[in-house]
């Protein structure tokens, strides 16, 4: 097995083209959601609709205006009139005042806050609206420290009051990452000996289905440790990430994750002949799925509920609760348990079933 | 050492080999000679223990090949068809791998690879990718034989091969065999029957014949003429007005004829008397080659077929 | 057959490749005649396949000239594609396309109409009777089939000059002689063949024959021919005596 291993590593070695693209490729991803989306969401024209002009509505404009998300390019009194500047994309939300809203908070009447996104681009208006509703609440919150429950706030943002995206998408590129680079590396890498006809001579040896599974398997473990290794210190060092929760916790479950993403790989492996047929599988059962059903771009809530169910089946989604869980909210494994046997419970069924599947035979 | 008995293998509704029966002796070098598609590969693959046949048994030194796959896997080595090496490792990197995997050294084995190293040794830090057909061939060889089994199963090795390489690689076969092995090989290329001591020639599934070269030249039995001094394109439009009984085919720059009767020759005579233009054809009664001969042996199998 | 030199299909003179410091082929000459089947024969790295490239106007020529039809490949690369065709062992039909497919693909390739197309298909699948198979796909076919297909296919935009890459390396030995019955009519209706090949056997049917070694062409004739020159029995035996290597012989 040792013999197998070094022999990965040397494959790793001799294409050090591939072997930037694997280390490289998850500095540029982080980079690149660390900053487009981070930038792109600076000085936003916006607009504010109010029909009163009382000092609580004054403040919230001045904060919305004064914060680094926001400009307000007008004000109006009929929202109608801003119909146009919308569709020329000039303004990308309104805000709408209710009128006498420090007289309702005081009478504790319900208060009905309406923000217009721009829907075209869904994850920005999304994003526009948790920011203004975050500093909505705040400025409420300090004038009218009684009464501030009678505006609406999600508690989603609870832990995460800067909602700044780069933090949403840190789990989500690990998870991307690992699953991407465990998955499909080795499945491609055992197809490829499939195909080149050395399988052959590797069967007809000494050498026992595990020993070539976890010869192939320890190699990737650690480029992905590596890779994860990367992709925190960057979230950490470079965005300002917070890290509240353990350490030690969090490697260990990358481990489990890598893990499951590699006996995925495994299992896809045995059940394809060629490198071509195992990268499409990957792509499409593994990689999709990663990004639109673990939660960590579309939230699992507003999923209709059969997809819901579907991406309880889908290992990432579980690995997004966890590693959001431990470094944002710095809760521990009394919390996250569940999740980690339930991936746990994935790897050894994945390794169970290639194992099972791995012939001794050619087909 | 070696004993097939009625072996069949079928994928699907195709049968790659259909009742293949035949059996290597001890230290003899024994030839598997058919066209691509004639099921050379599936054969080894089953010898290999990597197929199961569907039908039929066989056995490697009394170990039976679905059973006791263990230790055959053991004391056999296979050359699968394709380049079964690892491109982007070194040809030492190879080699040194392959012996780990089989749990012994390079060193313990030297001896039996030493003959084949010493064409590998200027190109040791080499990628095997890099090598050209001929040292990449000797060097799986090398691969195959490095836990020094007693039997070698090589498929197709000098198949794409240039004509150098191939009588270089014959050569080491012959010195293997002399070192005790016992080894089979298969070839698509007739004129190699000549290298192996005794030659199966198989033909979509089926045995047409086992014999050595020379036996199978005796039990040829037809009478074969050659004939010469004309472009085979101008010749063979003419010899083609022979009766059916005459099988008439290009043999490089000769066109061969070959007929039961030994006065065939007669009519053949007459044909070329028609016109002046055809004296210069000269004929003489010829040897058959493994060619001719496996020709004759599949017209036989196929009318065997048919009725 | 007519020797004169109007009569050449293929000219190549003092023809070199240079890559960098090293010469693939060095400054080679020789001719073919019209109706002529021609054989290119050494190991890998002989410099056949580069020669095979500058003939295809592939690859330009570093010096020398190779004239194909009178049209040099040097000046005229287009204009050589359309006439040659060519047909190699591993790569010349599309499996998963039926056979007519394949053939008007072919076609559209090298400018036909689609009339010329379907009335050429017409005519040889008659001739040859292969109509049945003609909406089959290639990949149900037997090998000796596919294997006649291709080399049709190559010849369909009727060009003067064919080139064939280990046409018959491999298969069952009558197929190959039907293989050949197809090439000799060929070449008695005055096309041009270029066999390359390291299968010796098949360089015996060819009417004359280069064989190329360190980039230059070691033996040139007929195939009795070499074997006169080289005092051998077979063309094993001249590859040997070029490479050096006689001590091989057994």
């Amino acid at each position: 097995m040792k013999a197998f291993i070094i022999k990965e590593i040397r494959h790793l070695l001799r294409d050090p083209r591939s072997l930037l693209i694997l280390i490289g490729m998850p500095v540029a991803q982080i980079l690149i959601f660390g900053y487009a989306i981070t930038t792109d969401l600076k000085e936003t024209d916006i607009a504010i609709v109010r029909q009163t002009n009382d000092p609580l509505s004054q403040l919230i404009i001045q904060h919305l205006d004064a914060s680094q998300w926001f400009r307000i390019k007008k004000i109006e009194t009929n929202s109608s009139r801003l119909e146009n500047d919308f569709r020329r994309g000039e303004i990308r939300m309104t805000v709408a005042l209710p009128d006498n809203m420090e007289k309702r908070l005081m009478q504790s009447s319900p208060l009905e806050i309406q923000l217009i996104g721009d829907a075209s681009d869904p994850n920005t208006a999304n994003l526009l609206a948790q920011y203004a509703k975050g500093i909505i609440r705040t400025t409420v919150a300090q004038s009218f420290p009684s009464q501030y429950s009678g505006i609406q706030v999600t508690s989603r943002m609870l832990y995460n009051e800067e909602i700044r995206s780069v933090f949403m998408f840190v789990p989500g590129t690990i998870v991307i990452l690992l699953m991407l680079l465990s998955a499909i590396m080795t499945s491609i890498s055992l197809t490829r000996e499939k195909e080149s006809g050395s399988m052959e001579v590797l069967l007809v040896s000494p050498l026992r289905p595990y020993e070539i599974i976890l010869g192939k398997v320890i190699p990737y473990i650690g480029l992905s440790f590596l890779n994860a290794a990367i992709i925190l210190l960057l979230a950490r060092f470079l965005f300002g990430m917070p890290f509240r929760g353990s350490m030690a916790l969090l490697l260990a479950e990358t481990v489990l994750f890598i893990a499951l993403a590699l006996s995925l790989g495994i299992f896809i492996s045995t059940i394809t002949l060629t490198q071509q047929m195992a990268m499409l599988l990957s792509m499409f059962a593994l990689m999709l799925p990663t990004i639109l059903l673990s939660g960590f771009i579309f939230p699992i809530e507003n999923m209709p509920l059969w997809l819901q169910y579907l991406s309880n089946l889908m290992p990432p989604r579980w690995f997004v609760v966890i590693i959001r869980g431990i470094m944002i909210r710095g809760i521990g494994l009394e919390y996250l348990w569940k999740e980690t046997l339930i991936l746990a419970g994935m790897t050894l069924i994945f390794i169970l079933l290639s194992i099972k599947k791995f012939k001794l035979r050619l087909e | 050492m070696v004993i097939l008995n009625r072996v069949s293998k079928t994928f699907g509704k195709i049968k790659a080999l259909d009742e293949v029966t035949f059996q290597v002796n001890e230290g003899e070098l024994f030839g598997v000679i058919g066209p691509d598609g004639a099921g050379k590969t599936t054969l080894f693959r089953i010898l290999a223990t990597l197929l199961l046949p569907t039908e039929g048994h066989a056995t490697i030194k009394k170990h039976d090949v679905v059973q006791d796959f263990g230790v055959l896997r053991k004391i056999t080595g296979y050359m699968p068809g394709q380049f079964s090496l690892y491109p982007d490792l070194t040809v030492e990197e190879n080699l040194e791998f392959y012996a780990r995997v089989f749990r012994t050294r390079v060193e313990d084995n030297y001896s039996l690879i030493r003959d084949i190293f010493t064409y590998l040794e200027p190109f040791r830090k080499r990628r095997a990718g890099n090598l050209s057909g001929g040292m990449k061939q000797k060097l799986a060889l090398s691969c195959a034989l490095i836990h020094r089994p007693e039997i070698l199963l090589l498929d197709e090795p000098t198949t794409g091969v240039d004509p150098v390489s191939r009588a270089e690689f014959w050569g080491l076969l012959h010195n293997l065999q002399k070192q005790g092995l016992t080894i089979l090989v298969s070839t698509p290329y007739m004129d190699e029957a000549a290298h192996c001591n005794r030659i199966a020639l198989l033909r979509q599934g089926r045995i047409l014949g086992v014999n050595t070269p020379k036996g199978l030249q005796e039990e040829y039995s037809l009478h074969l003429w050659g004939l010469k001094g004309e472009r085979p394109a101008l010749l063979l439009p003419l010899l083609r007005q022979l009766p059916a009984e005459f099988r008439v085919y290009a043999a490089g720059q000769e066109v061969r004829v070959a007929c039961r009767e030994r006065n065939g020759i007669e009519k053949i005579k007459a044909l070329l008397e028609t016109s002046e233009k055809w004296d210069h054809i000269q004929i003489s009664l010829v040897q058959p080659d493994v060619e001719d001969c496996f020709i004759a042996l599949m017209q036989e199998n196929n009318e065997l077929q048919y009725k | 057959m007519n020797y004169n030199t109007n009569n050449l299909s293929i000219k190549v003179e003092n023809l070199e490749r240079r890559f960098g410091n090293f010469t693939a082929v060095n400054k080679i000459s020789f001719s073919v005649r019209r109706g002529e089947i021609f054989g290119l024969l050494g190991a890998n790295g002989a410099g056949k396949t580069t020669t095979l490239r500058m003939l295809c106007g592939l690859l330009a020529p570093t010096s020398g000239t190779a004239l194909i039809d009178n049209t040099d490949v040097a000046r005229q690369p287009e204009k050589v594609r359309f006439k040659i065709g060519y047909m190699s062992q591993r790569f010349s039909l599309y499996e998963d396309l039926t056979v007519w497919e394949n053939f008007r693909f072919y076609g559209g390739v090298y400018g036909m109409s689609a009339k010329d197309i379907r009335k050429k298909f017409e005519d040889l699948s008659q001739r040859l009777n292969f109509g049945e198979q003609a909406d089959r796909l290639t990949r149900d076919l037997p090998l000796g089939w596919k294997q006649k297909l291709a080399f049709m296919v190559a010849a369909f935009h009727n060009p003067p000059v064919i080139f064939l890459d280990e046409p018959t390396s491999g298969v069952d030995p009558m197929v190959r002689r039907q293989f050949w019955d197809l090439i000799y009519e060929s070449a008695l209706a005055g096309t041009t063949i270029i066999v390359t090949t390291h299968y010796l056997d098949e360089a015996m049917y060819c009417d004359r024959l280069a064989i190329m070694a360190e980039g230059s062409i070691k033996a040139y004739g007929t195939p009795a021919g070499v074997l006169d020159e080289f005092k051998a029995v077979n063309m094993q035996e001249v590859f040997l005596k070029i490479a050096g290597k006689e001590a091989l012989l057994q």
